[in-house]
């Protein structure tokens, strides 16, 4: 008998910690930690594992482990009302160990086939275990979806006496988290993958930069280094090979540009993280100015799995363009939300409806936006594309590195637009004049529009910015920056028109062009708008209805917000 | 000139002495242990390490994380990303700010707290989530948001 709490950042938030300390306290079996399963909508989750079933229970509260402690002791209880079966797909790669082991025992790892793949690594030649993740078709999962053969072959050809390997676990788009709970729930997967390409081109010395916004990621991967150092598997000669291999942890400091790899490499060095131009690539010129080889966290993740499975194995699922699965963080207006790991070749639509129960609150849905701040999104009508490096791209969307941030009725396109290009401008490190201005008169024409000051011409030139801005900047920020604002002018014109034309705002998010008025049938009288108005727009008697006055109103929504009868209207 | 207890630091930058491309560790470490990066800070760690101020002052302001100004005893972490901004954490920053009274990144009288907006928390599935004192606190309402910070004043749920 064994129970299981998840506590990974998520589960944290939810309050798992409350429900492990109570379980811990007073179930009469053992009480572990495990990472994110995938379903954080349900957090926090608790697994009761009798060797035979094991039973899941979600959202429970420091009550509902009263509940299952009472359950366990064989007193009558109320557990049942927290039970819950969860389906997290059963085949998933990059995810396998989350939300099931404990992050912080390799020995569970290693019952779960863990380090297997290092060790048939090196009963092979690192060619060999190129060619097998040239078999799989891996393809990079941070965002540009390289080949990652490709890449550690042109590491491994790269002369050099020394080389490294690193990991990208920056994860900066905003929305996407897939590889926070990777390193949270399995991060001995992520080391095996690297050591796996350490041998392959011929690394000895690896290096993980994570977020500095993600402190459990930094710390279970910590203590996962130090068992693995312990067990052998890092350091001198791991299972008697003549290779030797170490790893360290980097947190980032809080620059999203720093996902790019030449900034990585910059920041990794010290200095600001401002992108060079390629070539040379990492794998000619890296850290240190020593060939290097970047992965994403998810991509290593999937290959120990590969080598494990062999190439076609992981060849044999998705389309013809891209293999494997794929993790997606699905969030924004989803009933669900959480982490779906999904074949390629499964459409947009089924991971929004079969996995994420469609959008919240029964509501319209808009379009799901992928890829984040260099990404697109995707309308209602396309979201029966495949997913697949080539289908999505052809949308204007992208793969990215698995952000889908699910948008209903109520959702400003022209907004959505505005709000991604506010972040490029913040994030853009200055080097090149394109990014650094054009995108910030863009944002400018966007935060006019927003505002009510919308004029004749701005969708042309945005698009015309838009268009030069990807040609003339130097790194794929600024090269993909004008994308969220140019497919919502692709698919959302008329919202663009509304806005410029009839100062409108059908989302009703955009404060400057909504119009505030009392409806009197439903106004009591009590005064409390009048009160929290800051223009004092708002007048009128007690016990009678109130009238707002459209000169002197700002627009700060405060009436709306306390009236108790609804009687506020916005148009 | 100043109060600051350099000797905290020493030990810091005796362990990273040497190494090359540190000055980002250097800089956290000394956040850590002082709460922000003042002047004075940034050219004690400039002298000792040897590497020129204006480098210094150049990695300080390009990252996010460094804070160039004094912040309250708690500090709250308003998420502005992608999922929180689609779930409304324009409402939650009102409500912060209403709350406090101060605009983002200054001290509230009391000297209790900041806000500062940061770009996502990884909780996004909570959204909208902010986090106090390494601490995240999920599915937020204005409402919600008072209460929390309401305890935190009273003690409650204080570092
Ligand atoms: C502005 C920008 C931000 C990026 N952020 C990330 C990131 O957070 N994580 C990541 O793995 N890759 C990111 N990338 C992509 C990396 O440059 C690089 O392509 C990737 O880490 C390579 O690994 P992969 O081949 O396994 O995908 C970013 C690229 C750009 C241009
Ligand atoms: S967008 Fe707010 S936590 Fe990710």
């Amino acid at each position: 008998m064994r129970i299981t709490v998840g506590k990974g950042s998520c589960g944290i938030a939810a309050g798992a910690d409350a429900v492990f300390d109570t379980l811990k306290g007073k179930a009469p079996c053992p009480v572990a930690v495990t990472g994110c399963i995938g379903t954080c909508h349900l957090e926090p989750i608790v697994s009761v594992d009798d060797g035979e079933t094991l039973q899941t229970y979600v959202k429970v509260d420091e009550k509902g482990a009263g509940e299952i402690v009472k359950m366990l002791n064989g007193e009558e209880n109320r557990a049942a009302d927290y039970r819950r079966d969860l389906d997290c797909g059963s085949n998933r790669i990059a995810l396998r160990n989350c939300g099931i082991i404990n992050p912080e025992s390799i020995d569970e790892y290693i019952a779960k086939d863990g380090y297997e793949a290092v060790k048939k690594c090196f009963s092979m030649s690192p060619e060999q275990v190129i060619e097998e993740i040239k078999i799989s078709g891996l393809r990079g999962r941070g965002g540009a979806g390289f080949p990652t053969w490709f890449k550690w072959r042109a590491a491994r050809d790269s002369a050099g006496d020394k080389k490294y390997v690193i990991c990208n676990a920056d994860e900066g788009d905003p929305g996407a988290f897939m590889d926070r709970a990777i390193i949270e729930g399995d991060p001995h997967a992520v080391i095996e993958g690297m050591i796996a390409a350490a041998f392959a081109i011929g690394a000895d010395e690896g290096i993980v930069y994570v977020r500095a916004e993600y402190p459990l990621a930094i710390v279970r991967l910590g203590k996962a280094l130090e068992q693995a150092r312990k067990k052998g598997f890092l350091g001198e000669n791991p299972f008697g090979s003549d290779f030797s291999f170490d790893i360290s942890v980097k947190a980032g400091a809080g620059a999203f540009v720093c996902g790019e790899e030449t900034a990585l490499i910059a920041s990794l060095e010290g200095e600001r993280g401002m992108p060079r131009l390629k070539p040379p690539f990492p794998a000619q010129k890296g850290y240190r100015k020593k060939p290097s080889n970047i992965n994403n966290v998810e991509t290593y993740a999937n290959v120990p799995w590969i080598i494990r499975n062999g190439g076609k194995a992981f060849a044999s699922i998705g389309t013809e363009d891209s293999k494997g699965s794929k993790v997606f963080a699905l969030t924004g207006k989803i009933a669900n939300g959480g982490l779906a790991e999904v074949p390629m070749g499964c459409t947009v639509r089924d991971v929004v409806y079969k996995f994420g129960g469609g959008v919240r609150g029964g509501k319209e849905l808009k379009a799901v936006q992928l890829g984040g701040p260099s990404g697109g999104c995707i309308p209602k009508g396309l979201t029966d594309v495949e997913i697949d490096y080539k289908s999505l791209a052809a949308t204007g969307a992208i793969m990215g590195s698995g952000g889908m941030v699910v948008m209903d009725e109520d959702t400003c396109m022209v907004d959505m637009a505005r709000f991604f290009l506010d972040f490029t401008c913040k994030e853009s490190c200055g080097k090149c004049t394109h990014c650094r201005i054009g995108n910030k008169r863009m944002l400018e024409i966007l935060e006019r529009i927003c505002g009510g000051g919308g004029k004749n011409g701005d969708i042309e030139l945005l698009t015309e910015l838009g268009e030069e801005i990807k040609a003339g900047s130097l790194c794929a920020l600024g090269q993909t920056a004008p994308n969220p604002v140019l497919t919502t002018i692709r698919y959302f014109r008329n919202e663009y028109e509304e806005h410029i034309n009839e100062k409108r705002c059908a989302a009703r998010q955009c404060k400057p062009l909504l119009a505030y008025s009392v409806d009197k049938e439903k106004c009591m009288g009590c005064a409390v708008c009048a009160r929290k108005c800051p223009g004092g727009a708002i007048a009128g008697t007690v016990r009678s209805a109130h009238s707002i006055d459209a000169e002197k109103c700002v627009k700060c929504g405060n009436c709306a917000d306390v009236c108790k009868f609804g009687a506020i209207n916005v148009k | 000139m100043n109060d600051i207890d350099f000797t905290l630091l020493a030990p810091r930058l005796e362990k990273h002495k040497g190494e090359a491309g540190s000055l980002i560790a250097v800089l956290q470490e000394a956040q850590e242990l002082y709460g922000w990066l003042s002047p004075e800070l940034l050219a004690h760690v400039a002298e000792e390490t040897g590497i020129p101020p204006a480098k210094v002052m150049g990695v300080a302001t390009f990252y996010a994380q460094f804070r160039l100004k004094p912040v309250g005893k708690n500090l709250i972490l308003l998420c502005q990303g992608t999922a929180c901004h689609v779930n409304g954490s324009a409402e939650i920053e009102k409500a912060v700010r209403d709350y406090l009274g101060v605009e983002e990144g200054e001290i509230t009288p009391d000297g209790l707290f900041t806000y500062n907006s940061v770009a996502c928390l990884g909780c996004c599935s909570l959204s909208p989530v902010m986090m106090i004192n390494s601490k995240a606190y999920g599915n937020l309402t204005g409402a919600k948001t008072v209460e929390v910070l309401e305890k935190i004043k009273s003690g409650v749920d204080a570092k």
